[in-house]
């Protein structure tokens, strides 16, 4: 039906397609570290070794752990699985507050204990107006 | 079937179809802002902030709606040989980098007061800069080549090539963890918008979508214009 020449075009232009796919779907597996934003408190549970590096840590922030010191802020990021202790000192995002998500940009002290020096608020998929937050929890 | 392509005929339509696109776009956006500031409701944690979410969205979904079609035009374009698809492809590209441009924008400016930074380089805000920069890459090819054919050629492989991207953006808050959350309106599971704020979200979205019809037409009529002053009624 169609002539050899748009075969051969479909043909070329599959075999790209399919080469730059490859490519991509290989090096986003490489680089699966630095393509994740945060690490949950289990892969830092998991972690062989702490390295002083920056890292992100994120999460929810456990009911009822966010406690002020005068220049401190000491909370819980968990994934409902494994805890972490944090402690920041500087202004939080609006958004930051308890059993809501998280991110902490800091560095490592020791498996259950980070030091943040950045903190960023993760909010859900969730949007609503505050009625039907409100009718919700008392349902 | 891929190569009928009558310049003439089709400009009587689309040079219509451009007048009253227009007249309908303002009513749309009109009526979707009206919703938008006035009569939705504040969000239950972000209040007011989540107003920026009607221009956000629907930019977003709309350059990823245009690149994805440039890019299928584009594969049809060059195996075929159509006249007509190429034409449509770069006609679309501007009001598509437009929209990119002010997802990340308006995001940048979402950002700042929910999560408290301006810039993440997470993988949905960075995937979305790649499609930026594609589009970028597209719009310069077709400038750069003053040779009609191989300008349509090497715009028509950085197209299909970047189509890839858009599933990365698409998916890329379910596959990895990611600052920016993920999907709220979902069709095979439960949309998590309040029927409230999905109303002004959808006329939002139609009206981004009259005035990316808008300057797609616009840009389309003048090509056609091109081609007929060069005496070719057919190509």
């Amino acid at each position: 039906m169609y002539g050899k020449r748009v075969k051969l075009r479909f043909f070329f232009i599959s075999t790209l397609i399919l080469t730059f796919i490859l490519i991509i779907y290989l090096l986003l597996e490489a680089f699966e570290k630095e393509v994740v934003y945060f690490l949950s408190p289990t892969d830092i549970k998991n972690m062989s070794e702490i390295d002083s590096k920056k890292i992100r840590v994120g999460g929810m922030v456990k009911n009822g752990s966010i406690s002020t010191e005068t220049d401190k802020i000491n909370f819980i990021i968990t994934d409902f699985k494994n805890e972490i202790i944090v402690t920041y000192s500087g202004a939080v995002p609006n958004l930051f507050m308890e059993e809501k998500g998280v991110v902490a940009e800091g560095y490592l002290k020791d498996k259950n204990f980070f030091i943040a020096k950045k903190i960023l608020a993760k909010h859900d998929e969730n949007y609503m107006p505050p009625e039907v937050k409100e009718a919700i929890e008392d349902y | 079937m891929f190569n009928y392509f009558e310049p003439n005929k089709i400009f009587s339509i689309t040079s219509k179809v451009q007048k009253y696109t227009i007249y309908i776009f303002i009513i749309v956006l009109c009526i979707g802002l009206f919703e938008a500031i006035i009569l939705s409701p504040k969000d239950y944690i972000q209040s007011d902030s989540v107003r920026i979410m009607y221009v956000h969205v629907p930019s977003a979904w709309l350059s990823l709606g245009i690149f994805t079609v440039i890019s299928i035009l584009s594969f049809f374009s060059l195996i075929f040989k159509n006249k007509n698809f190429p034409l449509i492809c770069k006609s679309l590209a501007p009001s598509g980098i437009l929209f990119s441009i002010i997802a990340l924008v308006t995001g940048s400016i979402w950002g700042k007061p929910t999560w408290g930074t301006w810039w993440a380089w997470d993988a949905r805000i960075t995937s979305m800069l790649v499609l930026v920069l594609f589009y970028i890459m597209y719009i310069l090819a077709w400038k750069i080549f003053s040779e009609k054919e191989k300008a349509n050629k090497i715009s028509s492989i950085i197209a299909i090539l970047g189509l890839i991207n858009i599933p990365i953006i698409k998916f890329s808050v379910d596959w990895w963890s990611t600052l920016h959350q993920p999907a709220s309106i979902n069709i095979l599971s439960k949309t998590t918008i309040h029927s409230s704020m999905l109303i002004p979200l959808t006329i939002m979205t139609a009206a981004f979508a009259l005035f990316a019809l808008l300057i797609f037409l616009m840009k389309y009529n003048t090509e056609l214009i091109k081609i007929k002053n060069k005496g070719l009624d057919r190509l």
